[in-house]
């Protein structure tokens, strides 16, 4: 980035995420949010597809199973948003689910929902579990059929187009009271494996819940992040995104973006609004605005990556 | 439809069998089930409960969102309990016995058995 690239400062970055509508746009450029034009994003598509080739989409919180009025049609939605990716002119190299595959953890719901990713265009599929794929007794209908990339451990890591992809796990191990938990275990394998690679390397970190606390007494958050943040902040460029809370949140903190995608099921209450984090029921035709996905593209440099959130209407 | 005089007087006799019981057994004026946890608004209902050895607890869901039943000691794990389902264990031994939600871990609660 030379001299003369105009800086933003924090309050700009914030201000950008603001948005928290349809096409929500921005690009991360060296650790420094730079506002996009939304109309180029939202209308002209053309437009959109010249910010880069999407690397990845992110879906999110599936949760095959559900049944009750926030939308009696999951697989409905689900089918929706992978209608949207399919038609995407250029298709993603890979796609992520931030977890909640399942409502229940139920073999049924695990083999529907496997049914339906199959017929993304883009076969390559990573998943890290949500807290609703570990409820059955012995936590294993998940590692059953997702178990592989992690050797059933829920944490593993893969390179793709020069980016580092590290899959967290942070819905086992909860402490009675308290949020999510990386544990020592799989901290010291982060360690190991972020050892020696360049701070140069765009790392992308995504797991189910939020990796900062959002907003504690419904557990939106883990534990033991901040020791997660310790080993990612010497990077340049570090996007860390999560599921869990059905709506968008972000925030940046020095070059660390985060960021939670939609649900396609269904929405849940902003933090603290209601009795807790269940379904959220709003009126027909609003629930297709709530639900969606994140696109992440690399734009120009592999250091700079573009998320792009896009609801299913 | 001859049967159908005499199907709805058993029927009669039979609610009026079931009040009389109700109205003549004393229990009935006391709480449904003391053995009993509901889960409602993202909590145990009463979240510390004390019985007898031997006795078996439920856990009936009254949430639109499924929550869980975990020991901290892994003495016993539902699995998920959707809406209005329920989960049971008995409890053989005194001791104090905590419990959490494993898809809600803010949810807390306590079965003390005497």
């Amino acid at each position: 980035m030379s001299d003369k690239t105009p800086r933003y400062s924090r309050r700009d970055a914030l201000k950008c995420m603001a948005y928290g509508g349809a096409g929500t746009l921005f690009i991360l450029a060296g650790g420094v949010f730079a506002p996009v034009d939304l109309a180029m994003a939202a209308e002209d598509k053309p437009g959109a597809a010249r910010l880069g080739r999407p690397l990845f989409v992110q879906i999110s919180d599936t949760h095959i199973g559900f049944n009750k009025d926030a939308n009696p049609d999951v697989n409905g939605t689900l089918t929706q948003t992978i209608d949207l990716v399919n038609e995407m002119a250029e298709q993603p190299a890979l796609i992520i689910h931030t977890g909640d595959i399942t409502h229940l953890s139920k073999p049924a719901e695990f083999d529907l929902a496997q049914q339906m990713l199959s017929r993304l265009r883009t076969t390559e599929l990573h998943t890290v579990p949500g807290e609703h794929d570990t409820t059955d007794p012995t936590v294993t209908a998940y590692f059953n059929r997702f178990g592989k990339a992690s050797g059933n451990k829920g944490y593993y890591s893969f390179d793709h187009a020069g980016v580092h992809f590290v899959a967290l796990i942070n819905v086992l191990q909860f402490k009675p009271g308290g949020l999510g938990t990386l544990g020592a275990e799989q901290l010291a394998w982060l360690a190991a494996d972020l050892k020696g690679r360049s701070a140069s390397t765009p790392i992308v970190v995504f797991a189910h819940m939020p990796l900062w606390t959002i907003y504690e007494p419904w557990g939106w958050g883990t534990g033991d992040a901040d020791q997660l943040m310790h080993q990612l902040r010497r990077f340049g460029s570090v996007t860390v995104l999560n599921g869990h809370i059905h709506q968008i949140v972000q925030k940046v903190e020095g070059n660390i973006t985060f960021h939670t995608a939609r649900s396609t099921a269904y929405p849940q209450p902003a933090a603290g609004e209601g009795a807790g984090p269940g379904p959220l029921k709003v009126p027909g035709d609003q629930l297709p605005k709530m639900l969606g996905i994140t696109s992440v593209s690399v734009v120009k440099h592999p250091r700079s990556l573009a998320l792009n959130d896009t609801t299913i209407a | 439809m001859t049967m159908g005089p005499s199907r709805t007087f058993l029927a009669v006799v039979a609610v009026a069998a079931l009040w009389l019981v109700a109205a003549s057994n004393p229990s009935s004026a006391a709480p449904p089930d003391s053995t009993q946890i509901a889960i409602k608004d993202f909590m145990f209902t009463p979240n510390s409960l004390t019985v007898k050895a031997g006795s078996t607890v439920t856990w009936v869901n009254r949430d639109d969102e499924p929550h869980s039943v975990v020991s901290d000691t892994g003495l016993f794990r539902s699995g998920a309990v959707d809406t209005n389902e329920t989960f049971s264990f008995k409890f053989d031994k005194p001791g104090t016995y905590h419990f959490t939600c494993a898809i809600h871990p803010r949810m807390v609660g306590t079965i003390i058995v005497q």
